[in-house]
């Protein structure tokens, strides 16, 4: 008797009763839905954080002051951590030469009026580098330029989500905003660039960066965004920048450089563990649905005890029947583990269909793994009966009522 | 002038069956010597508990003898490990049982094939012989009936069809009417002497006297031993 003799015996048997073939597979079903779902979870947020992050931008160095740990408990920050000057900025785009684009970064808010309305948004400082750092582009007018901000003009460029809100159909550029009573006059308008993580990009009005600090009253930058000049170079870029950060700070480095690969990669691992956890928990229902198919084919051994004397009588070896229950139990499982993928590719599809932006997502590794742990499911199940089933003597199946 | 004699299909000498360890000990057959030759029809009668179904189940390689020696259609089946027994089963015993043994979730046809799936035939090699056995037994209309789709005495015949598809050296029958009214019975008696008559041999193992009055030979067993073994009387063949 060949394999497929015993896999086209397995499905005859499956039909002989499928509501119990069902019931039994449904652990199966269960564990491989859960996985494929959860898994899928995971997988698509991780595709999403990567495809955020790489649209804002790649090769990113961010440069912060403090020092702070990326890792472990570090030792408690300083109280008065020394703050990073847009001369540090200047510097730093000077002298360290592996890199190609420097901004310095102002982070506040304020609110934004125009005639009679007004909206609280976010403000910007920065330098005329930062749209292109970013992957942003001007939709109409123009970014502010270097001149702009040494000659500490009052201009500001803004998000369509601000302008939607205080112009309307109106058109902003030339017209005169205040942002918490200072007044600025609108020379650009970004091209829409949606939301990161919750964050709209839309809602930003951007100065030049002593602009806002003089308007936040500030004597430090949040961050100094660098770029080096590829991927491959980013880890001497961040030396570079030490190097000459700490040559201006008493060498002492009392700041943070992170590049956003790092950020990505923690993040990444951070989503690769919870994946695996995920993945354990979700196996053990595939442990279950095991333990499901054992006691089913151990029953269903012991009702078929004639059936295995028929066959031991016209021919069949231990052998033969012992592959023929394994194989029974292995096809058991690899239908629910095909019904669970099933399942679980469909209500993937219909989620991405009624929830577009759903970071939800169906990889072939999963496929495999669900594939494979369903298959290992019934092996291990099928043993014990199968094994079972070819040590019954001959003689006292065939007498067996 | 004559061929060589063809090795008698049954050969035992001194066939023992115990079971259990010492004072426990049960004797099921105390040396059975039994010679059946080619084309022979036997009746093995006793009343229960005389060690026919063991003697029945050693002759079927369905069991091994405690002691003595046993060749089947001249091969030494008396000592042989588990896989081969199998083996010897499937190409040189046709069983023949009293609840008829079928599979009931397999249709007339997928029954008599069986032995031949574990002989590794190919699919259309396997239908084609087992089409042609039943045929032999009158069931050509029935290929796809299951047993519960069929009257006893069909599944007697389903099962004979199966016991034939071999071309087994032996014909093991069990108590081959026990489950049959008398006239269906006696259609089963009539095509195990048309098979009988076409040349196979056959051994009926029955406490039946009027099975046993249709075989040309009558052996009979008392606890574990035979103390009588002869041709069946022609008065009572024919009666």
């Amino acid at each position: 008797m060949n394999t497929l003799d015993h896999v086209v015996a397995a499905f005859g048997a499956l039909r002989a009763n499928p509501v119990r073939g069902f019931l039994t597979t449904l652990g199966v079903i269960i564990g491989v839905l859960s996985i494929i779902l959860l898994v899928g979870l995971g997988d698509g947020v991780r595709t999403y954080l990567a495809e955020a992050f790489s649209g804002l931008g790649s090769s990113l160095i961010e440069v912060i002051p403090g020092k702070t740990e990326r890792k472990g408990m570090g030792p408690p920050p300083l109280n008065n951590p020394r703050k990073i000057t847009l001369e540090d900025a200047r510097a730093i785009e000077r002298r360290a030469r592996t890199l190609d684009a420097v901004s310095p970064i102002v982070f506040g808010g304020g609110t934004l009026r125009y005639l009679d309305r007004r909206r609280d948004v976010a403000v910007f400082g920065t330098s005329a580098m930062y749209p292109d750092m970013r992957n942003l582009h001007v939709q109409s007018g123009r970014f502010f330029d270097d001149e702009d901000a040494l000659a500490g003009r009052h201009v500001v460029v803004v998000g369509t989500t601000i302008v939607r809100e205080l112009f309307g159909e109106e058109n902003p550029l030339g017209r005169t905003v205040k942002i918490t009573d200072v007044p600025f006059r609108i020379v650009g308008v970004m091209a829409p660039k949606g939301q990161t993580f919750g964050f709209d990009w839309d809602d930003i009005a951007y100065v030049p960066a002593q602009t806002a600090m003089d308007l936040f009253q500030l004597d430090g930058v949040t961050q100094v965004l660098c770029r080096s000049r590829d991927r491959r170079s980013t880890a001497a870029a961040m030396d570079d920048i030490r190097e000459v950060l700490s040559a201006r700070h008493n060498f002492q480095e009392d700041f943070t450089i992170r590049s956003q690969d790092d950020l990505l990669e923690t993040v990444n691992d951070l989503l690769r563990t919870m994946t695996l956890v995920i993945l354990a928990i979700a196996s053990i229902s595939l442990v279950v649905g095991g333990i499901g198919i054992m006691n089913i084919m151990l029953v269903s051994v012991k009702e078929r005890t004639r059936e295995i004397g028929i066959r031991r009588a016209v021919g069949a070896t231990r052998t033969d029947i012992l592959l023929q229950f394994l194989v029974e139990a292995v096809v058991i499982s690899l239908v629910g583990g095909l019904v669970g993928l099933g399942l679980g590719a469909g209500i993937i599809a219909i989620a991405r269909n009624v929830v577009p932006d759903l970071p939800v997502e169906l990889s072939a590794w999963i496929v495999a793994v669900a594939m494979g742990f369903s298959a290992l499911v019934g092996v291990l199940s099928g043993v014990l009966p199968a094994r079972n089933a070819a040590l019954v003597d001959p003689v006292e199946a065939l007498r067996y009522e | 002038m004559s061929a060589p004699a063809p090795p008698p299909v049954i050969a035992m000498r001194g066939i023992r069956k115990e079971y259990g360890q010492a004072d426990s000990r049960v004797v099921a057959l105390a040396g059975v010597d039994l010679v059946v030759l080619r084309g022979e029809y036997v009746a093995i009668i006793g009343p229960s508990g005389s060690g026919k179904s063991t003697l029945m189940n050693i002759i079927g390689c369905l069991d091994r003898p405690s002691a003595g020696t046993y060749a089947l259609d001249g091969e030494e089946a008396s000592a042989l490990p588990d896989h081969r027994l199998a083996n010897v089963r499937n190409r040189k015993i046709g069983f023949i049982f009293q609840n008829f043994n079928l599979l009931s979730r397999a249709n007339a046809l997928e029954n008599v094939e069986l032995p031949l799936r574990y002989r590794g035939l190919s699919a259309r090699e396997r239908r084609r012989l087992a089409l042609q056995s039943l045929d032999r037994v009158g069931l050509a209309n029935r290929v796809t009936h299951r047993p519960n789709e069929l009257s006893g005495g069909q599944r007697q015949r389903v099962a004979i069809a199966r016991a034939l598809v071999t071309q087994p050296a032996l014909l093991l029958a069990d108590e081959p009417t026990g489950a049959l009214d008398r006239r269906t019975g006696r259609e089963i008696i009539t095509l195990f002497d048309e098979l009988h008559a076409a040349g196979s041999t056959i051994v009926v193992v029955t406490h039946d006297p009027e099975v046993a009055a249709y075989t040309r030979r009558r052996v009979s067993l008392v606890d574990g031993a035979v103390v009588e073994d002869g041709p069946v009387p022609r008065a009572e063949a024919a009666g």
